[in-house]
C-alpha cells in the first residue's frame, strides 16, 4: 500500500466504530431473544437489562449456574466443538459406505446432535449438582438459567411434530428442486438459442410474482381436488389441501425460477470444452452430463441447495394457507402462540419457540458461510 | 445443443412452472370475474314452545343453504359477475366520493388504497437505505484488518438468513409494551411510550427491520465488487489529485453501478411482496400491504368462508403492479440481448 492511499487515523477509527456499531445492531435482537428464552417470565420482561441477563427471579426459583458450572460448561463446549471440526469428518469418511458420503454426513450430524443434547441436558446437570454441593462459595449460583420454556414448547406443546413436518417439507423441496433444476440449468447454460433466453426472462417474471397471487390460484383447486380428480383416479383421488407433498410441489415450482438462474450461472463457469471433449469421445449429451459434469458441479449444487432450504424453511404464507393444523410446519405454528399469548409465560414460550427455529439457521451459517457468500455473489458479479 | 436434447433437459422444470405458476395465474384471472356462493333456499319453519294450555307456535321463513343429499355438503353455484369483485376491492365509489369532497385522507381508509400506499412507500423508502447502508458496511469491512473480516461477515449474515417472521418478531419483542428498548427509551425520555399503538411508529420499525434484514445481502455483493476495483484507475485518480470522496464518487461507485442496479431490481421485487412483517409485528389493525390483503381474503372468516373471488381480484391488481414495475428493466435486458446477438 502506497503512502497516498494510507488512511488518516480519524477515518480508521470512524470506520472501525461504524463496523462495531453495525455488528451490535445485527446481532443484538437475535442474541437478546436467546437470553430471554432461558429466563423466568418475570426476568425476561424486566425493565433493567442487567436483571434480564443475570436473572435474579430465575435464580431465586432455584435455577441457576454457579461460577464452577459456567467454567466447566465452557470447557466441555470448547472440546465438543473442537471434536466436531477435527475428528468427526474423519469418522464420517471412515464409517460411511463409499458413494453415500452425503448420507453419512446426515447420520453423523444427527448422532452428534443427539449426543450433544444428552451430555449437556442429561449428564452435565447431574455432575454439576454433585460438584456444587461440595464446592462451597464457588458453587453458589450467580446466573439465572432455566430450560423450562424449551421443555414446555417441545414437550407439552409437541413442537417436535411441527419440526418433523418442517424437515419433511424442506428435505422434499431441496431434493426435488435440485434434481429438476440442475438438468434445466445445464440445458440453459449450454444452449444459446432465443428460446433459452425467453425461458430465462419468463422465469425472471415468475420470480417477481407475489406468492399470494399463486396461492389464490391453488386454493379452490386444492380444496376440491378430490371431486375434480374422481373421474380420473376413482376413489383414490386425494384432497391436496393439507398434504405435505402437495406443499413440496408448490414450493419447488415457486423456487424453480431462482434455482435455474443460479445453477445456470454456475454451469456457465464450467468450461464447455469439458463436455465437448466427452462428446468427441462418443458420449451423448446425457452421458456427458452424468460422467463429466456431475463430478464437478457439487459446489454450485450445494450453494443452490442452501438457498432452496432457506425458502422451504422460512416460508410462512404458502404453508399457513395450504396446510391444516395437524400438518403445520414450525413457522406458521408460532402464529398459534399469538392467539393464546395472554400471560407472560406464554410470551416467553413463544420466544423459546422462535429461538428453536433460529438455531438450525445459525448452525447453517456457521458451517456454510463460504458457500452462502459465493451464492450471493454468483448471480450478481457476473451480471 | 440440438433442440430435442435441450427440450428433455428443461422439460421437468418447465412442466413444474407451467403447472404450478402459469396455470394458477390463468385460474386466478378467471376466478376474479366469477363468484361462487352457496345456493340458498327459503323454507318455512314452524317452531313451537310449550305454553300453558296450548303450545305457542310461530312460523317464519328462513334462508338456509341447500345441502347436497349425496355428499352432505352445501351446494354452490358459480356465476359470472364481470368486474364486481374488482369493484369490491377497489371501492371506486368511495374513492371518488373522497376526492369529490376534498378529504383526500379518506382514500386511505379503504383497505386496498391503504395497502397500496404502504407497499409503495415501503419499497421507495427502504431502497436507498439498503443500498447506502450496504455500501457503508462493505467499505468499512474492506478497511478492516483481514482477521476481522470473517467474523464480521458471519455476524452480518445472521439478520439476512433468519426467518423473516422470526426476525420481525425478535424486534417486536424488544419494543413490545414491557420490552427492553421501550423501557430504556421511557427512562431516557421520562414518558410513556407505546410503539404498537399508532401506525407511524410501527411503520418506522418495519423500515428498520427491512433494512436490517436486507442490508447484509447488499453488503456481501458490494464487498465482492470492491475486490475487483481496478487499482490502476484508482492510482491515476490519486495522481490527478482526487481526494478520498472524489475517488469514491467517480471511480468506485461507477464501478459498482451494475451491482447497484442488480440489488435495486431484486429489492423492488422483494419489497413489493412485503408480507412477513405484517405477521411478525401484528400490525394488521394499523398497517397492511397488498400481499397481506390477498392473504386476508384467503383466510377463512368466522363462518369458515374464504372470499376467493375478492382474493383473486386483489391478486390480479397486485400482478398489474409488478408488471408495471418490471417493464423498464425487462426492456433493458431485451435491448442488451439484441445488442449482444449482433
Amino acid at each position: 500500500m502506497s503512502k497516498a492511499t494510507a488512511q488518516p487515523l480519524s477515518l480508521k477509527v470512524a470506520s472501525g466504530a461504524f463496523l462495531a456499531f453495525w455488528c451490535l445492531i445485527a446481532a443484538f435482537p437475535i442474541a437478546w431473544i436467546a437470553v430471554m428464552s432461558v429466563k423466568s417470565p418475570r426476568d425476561a420482561f424486566d425493565a433493567s437489562a442487567w436483571n434480564v441477563i443475570t436473572g435474579p427471579a430465575t435464580r431465586a426459583a432455584g435455577n441457576g449456574l454457579s461460577l464452577l458450572d459456567i467454567l466447566l460448561g465452557l470447557i466441555v463446549l470448547y472440546f465438543a466443538i473442537r471434536w466436531a471440526f477435527t475428528r468427526l469428518p474423519g469418522m464420517v469418511e471412515q464409517y460411511s459406505p463409499p458413494g453415500f458420503i452425503v448420507l453419512g454426513w446426515l447420520v453423523g450430524a444427527a448422532v452428534y446432535g443427539l449426543l450433544f443434547v444428552l451430555i449437556f441436558f442429561g449428564a452435565l446437570p447431574l455432575v454439576f449438582g454433585m460438584l456444587n454441593s461440595i464446592a462451597g462459595p464457588l458453587g453458589t449460583p450467580i446466573l439465572g438459567l432455566t430450560t423450562e420454556h424449551y421443555v414446555a414448547v417441545w414437550g407439552e406443546n409437541q413442537f417436535y411434530r411441527n419440526f418433523i413436518n418442517s424437515m419433511i417439507v424442506t428435505a422434499g423441496v431441496v431434493t426435488v428442486s435440485l434434481t429438476v433444476g440442475t438438468l434445466a440449468g445445464y440445458g440453459l447454460a449450454r444452449s444459446g438459442s432465443n428460446l433459452a433466453f425467453w425461458l430465462l426472462i419468463i422465469a425472471l417474471v415468475f420470480r417477481a410474482l407475489p406468492h399470494s397471487v399463486l396461492v389464490a390460484g391453488y386454493l379452490p383447486w386444492f380444496i376440491n381436488s378430490a371431486e375434480i380428480l374422481r373421474p380420473i383416479l376413482g376413489d383414490l383421488s386425494p384432497t391436496l389441501y393439507g398434504q405435505p407433498w402437495a406443499i413440496i410441489a408448490v414450493l419447488v415450482a415457486i423456487n424453480q425460477p431462482f434455482t435455474i438462474w443460479m445453477l445456470r450461472s454456475f454451469f456457465q463457469n464450467i468450461p464447455s470444452e469439458l463436455d465437448e471433449a466427452a462428446r468427441v469421445d462418443g458420449c451423448s449429451h446425457f452421458q456427458a452430463f452424468r460422467r463429466v459434469i456431475m463430478p464437478v458441479m457439487w459446489p454450485g449444487v450445494i450453494t443452490t441447495g442452501l438457498f432452496s432450504f432457506l425458502l422451504g424453511y422460512n416460508d410462512f404464507l404458502v404453508t399457513a394457507l395450504l396446510l391444516d393444523a395437524q400438518n403445520q410446519t414450525m413457522v406458521p405454528a408460532i402464529a398459534g402462540y399469538f392467539n393464546r399469548e395472554t400471560t407472560t409465560t406464554d410470551q416467553v414460550e413463544a420466544v423459546a419457540a422462535a429461538v428453536s427455529i433460529t438455531a438450525p439457521l445459525f448452525l447453517l451459517v456457521m458451517v456454510f458461510q463460504r458457500q452462502i457468500v459465493s451464492g450471493l455473489t454468483a448471480g450478481a458479479v457476473k451480471g | 445443443m440440438k433442440f430435442k436434447t435441450f427440450f428433455w433437459f428443461v422439460a421437468p422444470s418447465v412442466f413444474m412452472m407451467l403447472l404450478f405458476i402459469a396455470a394458477p395465474l390463468i385460474s386466478v384471472f378467471i376466478q376474479s370475474f366469477q363468484i361462487t356462493q352457496p345456493v340458498m333456499q327459503q323454507i318455512e319453519v314452524e317452531t313451537c314452545t310449550p305454553g300453558f294450555l296450548t303450545q305457542t307456535c310461530t312460523t317464519e321463513i328462513k334462508t338456509v343453504p341447500v345441502i347436497d343429499e349425496e355428499t352432505g355438503r352445501t351446494q354452490t353455484t358459480t356465476a359470472w359477475v364481470g368486474v364486481q369483485s374488482y369493484q369490491n376491492v377497489l371501492q371506486m365509489d368511495k374513492f371518488w366520493a373522497a376526492i369529490g369532497s376534498g378529504n383526500w385522507g379518506d382514500i386511505l381508509q379503504i383497505d386496498f388504497w391503504k395497502a397500496l400506499r404502504f407497499t409503495l412507500m415501503f419499497t421507495l423508502v427502504t431502497l436507498p437505505l439498503v443500498i447506502g447502508v450496504g455500501l457503508m458496511i462493505a467499505l468499512a469491512v474492506n478497511n478492516a484488518t483481514k482477521a476481522l473480516r470473517g467474523p464480521v461477515i458471519f455476524i452480518s449474515l445472521l439478520p439476512f438468513i433468519i426467518t423473516p417472521v422470526i426476525g420481525s418478531l425478535s424486534i417486536y419483542w424488544l419494543f413490545v409494551g414491557d420490552g427492553i428498548l421501550t423501557a430504556t427509551l421511557e427512562r431516557w425520555l421520562d414518558r410513556d411510550i407505546a410503539m404498537f399503538a399508532q401506525a407511524w411508529t410501527i411503520e418506522l420499525l418495519m423500515y428498520f427491520y427491512r433494512v436490517w434484514h436486507v442490508a447484509p445481502f447488499a453488503f456481501v455483493i458490494f464487498y465482492a465488487g470492491l475486490q475487483t476495483v481496478n487499482m490502476d484507475t484508482l492510482e491515476s485518480a490519486i495522481i490527478d489529485g482526487a481526494n478520498r470522496f472524489e475517488r469514491l464518487r467517480y471511480v468506485i461507485i461507477p464501478h459498482l453501478m451494475p451491482l447497484i442496479i442488480f440489488i435495486a431490481l431484486i429489492h423492488l421485487m422483494d419489497c413489493y411482496r412485503v408480507f412477513d412483517e405484517i405477521i411478525g409485528f401484528r400490525s394488521q389493525a394499523h398497517v397492511i400491504s397488498l400481499q397481506w390483503l390477498t392473504f386476508d381474503f384467503l383466510t377463512p372468516d368466522d363462518a369458515g368462508n374464504r372470499a376467493i373471488s375478492r382474493a383473486a381480484a386483489s391478486a390480479m391488481l397486485t400482478m398489474v403492479g409488478i408488471v408495471i414495475l418490471l417493464i423498464l428493466p425487462l426492456r433493458r435486458t431485451w435491448r442488451d440481448h439484441k445488442g449482444g446477438a449482433h
